[in-house]
């Protein structure tokens, strides 16, 4: 009951900054909406080989999906150094709470403020002629969506529990951010890559969760759904326990 | 009844002893200072007495509960105004100790009698609905206080509670200490480098400075070890010679030295001014003033040290973060 308490509060506190800061929500969603229709509009008419879809776009649509949650995970890693850099994380830590119950409200408010992301990126893309599965499907859609920021939220949180700058912080990001997003399949299928950066796109955990995100709006994909399930299931379990064991193990100052 | 009791508390970080092999013990309901320059050890022990940090070596208990052992237990009978503030500036002052109420598993009756209490203690009750980045400094302090109450702690941390703040919020600042101690008994442990504060408010203080205690007792023992008076002589040029002739002198305590002022320590100092005046005569030294007055903890911190408090360690751990975040504020 009382962790519970902690996990409302601690999202409840995400929830407020991230209605305050309007600049947030529109920056976080401009870059998947032009990719949609930079690359979506611009290689539209090329055919692609293995793409399970009709269009580029709607093969698009996932990947961006997968993208905009991804960038949200690792923000809300960034959050934390904020808070380290301006205090309050000391008002946190010092606080006779489970470290587990911080790491999961951190993720329960990371995981809800990109499934808003996420949701405005699909609806947007129908503007764009994408069209929505139906509810069944939006709501399987829901789950890799969660999947995916559990596990990238958790990775966050893991690297800005053991990092004090936000330089340092910004540079390792973005050496794992920009292969995580290519090796996913998120512009290209996986199909298409060679067999030795397919073994790589096989490890990395957003592959899964952007081929799920295919299963569940486009009805098929190159990894089967159960796969994608499992494997996103296992990741976030993971990375939930490793984000536990680092803030458990970590100063705070 | 003791609630802090410290066995050679030490911190070290890599290279640097932030904190040497520190023990002391702080009654319960007393008012206890850490004094020292920056750098000293103060924050650094609060870190580790707040559970922040883990300790290198040595035990320490608060309440009884053991820091490394008792976390949680810890956790739950302090409250901790920290140096730097600690607040959320995106949520409302109210909102800010909602948070608290919650993470410390306060029931829902009493979250909000108690939020008003303490709001009113600090007088931040018409406040309470704005944006806290819209607070002075002295009133985002004294919010924190309201917070670090919230929970009814038995030991109250404060970490240079009037850092950069106007003197007449300092002084503000000071009667709310003093009116929490004296109504509800609860034990304060502050720091400060600020000597006025320390002298006004501890019932004890520990003088830290390296790491390590240099003396700790009541302000008036400590000044007592001085004796008497101080006489401060300001010299227009060279004292080395009447300097000589004074640590040479038997009835004078001490003697020091800060560019051209001297400081002498004694007993009736009235009787022994013709004396001094003569000497600095003799020794050829033109004087530009003379002042006698009683001791203050300026002169008990460099009768320990050697140094004026401004003077210390500036080069180290916490300095060097104070320096990086003050840009920030």
């Amino acid at each position: 009951m009382r962790v519970f308490n902690v996990i409302f509060i601690l999202w409840l506190r995400d929830m407020k900054r991230f209605r305050r800061s309007p600049s947030r929500v529109i920056g976080s969603i401009t870059v998947p909406l032009l990719m949609l229709v930079g690359l979506g509009a611009g290689f539209g008419r090329m055919p692609i080989p293995g793409l399970h879809s009709s269009t580029y776009l709607s093969f698009l649509v996932p990947g961006m999906i997968g993208m905009t949650i991804l960038f949200g995970g690792i923000f809300t890693g960034m959050s934390v150094l904020w808070d380290r850099q301006y205090g309050f994380l000391k008002e946190i830590m010092v606080a006779p709470v489970p470290r587990v119950a911080i790491v999961i409200g951190r993720i329960a408010s990371g995981s809800t403020t990109g499934v808003i992301q996420a949701t405005v990126v699909a609806l947007f893309s129908t503007a764009l002629g994408f069209a929505l599965p139906t509810v069944p499907g939006f709501a399987l859609a829901l789950v890799f969506m969660i999947f995916i920021s559990v596990i990238f939220t958790g990775l966050g949180l893991v690297f800005a529990s053991r990092m004090k700058d936000e330089q340092g912080f910004g540079l390792i990001m973005n050496f794992l951010v920009l292969p995580f997003l290519f090796l996913s399949g998120a512009f290209a299928p996986i199909g298409n890559f060679p067999a030795w950066v397919r073994t790589l796109c096989y490890i990395d955990p957003l592959t899964y969760g952007v081929e799920g995100l295919r299963a569940a709006l486009l009805g098929s994909s190159t990894i089967g759904l159960p796969v994608s399930f499992i494997v996103c299931a296992a990741w976030a379990v993971l990375m939930v326990a490793a984000g536990a064991w680092f803030f458990e193990t970590s100063e705070a100052v | 009844m003791i609630a802090v009791h410290t066995e050679n508390l030490t911190k070290r970080f890599k290279k640097l002893i932030a904190v040497n092999a520190v023990s002391f013990d702080v009654l319960e309901g007393e008012i206890f200072g850490f004094l020292g320059p920056n750098g000293a050890g103060k924050t650094t022990t609060i870190n580790m007495l707040s559970t922040l940090i883990a300790p290198t070596s040595g035990h320490a208990e608060i309440m009884g509960h053991d820091i490394v052992k008792k976390r949680n237990a810890v956790r739950h009978s302090i409250g901790v105004v920290f140096q730097e503030p600690a607040l959320d500036s995106r949520l409302t002052g109210r909102e800010n100790l909602e948070f608290h109420a919650l993470m410390y598993g306060m029931p829902a009756d009493q979250r909000r009698s108690r939020i008003a209490e303490v709001l009113s203690l600090v007088e931040l009750e018409d406040k309470a609905g704005g944006l806290v980045e819209t607070y002075s400094g002295g009133m985002k302090r004294r919010l924190e206080i309201a917070r670090g109450l919230m929970h009814r702690p038995k030991v109250l941390f404060l970490d240079e509670p009037t850092l950069g703040l106007d003197a007449q919020t300092r002084r503000h600042i000071w009667n709310y200490i003093r009116k929490l101690n004296e109504e509800t008994g609860i034990t304060i442990i502050l720091t400060t480098h600020y000597m006025e504060e320390a002298d006004a408010l501890s019932r004890r203080i520990l003088i830290l400075d390296d790491g390590g205690i240099v003396a700790l007792d009541t302000p008036s023992a400590l000044k007592d070890v001085l004796g008497g008076d101080v006489i401060e002589l300001a010299a227009a040029n060279d004292v080395t010679a009447f300097v000589n002739t004074m640590r040479a002198t038997q009835w004078i305590k001490s003697t020091l030295v800060e560019q051209n002022i001297v400081r002498l320590s004694m007993e009736k100092a009235e009787t022994r001014v013709p004396a001094v005046v003569q000497a600095t005569v003799d020794s050829g030294v033109s004087l530009s003033s003379v002042n006698i007055r009683k001791p203050s903890l300026d002169d008990v911190f460099i009768h320990y040290t050697g140094k004026t408090i401004r003077e210390g360690g500036s080069d180290d751990h916490t300095a060097k973060k104070k320096r990086r975040s003050s840009g920030r504020r």
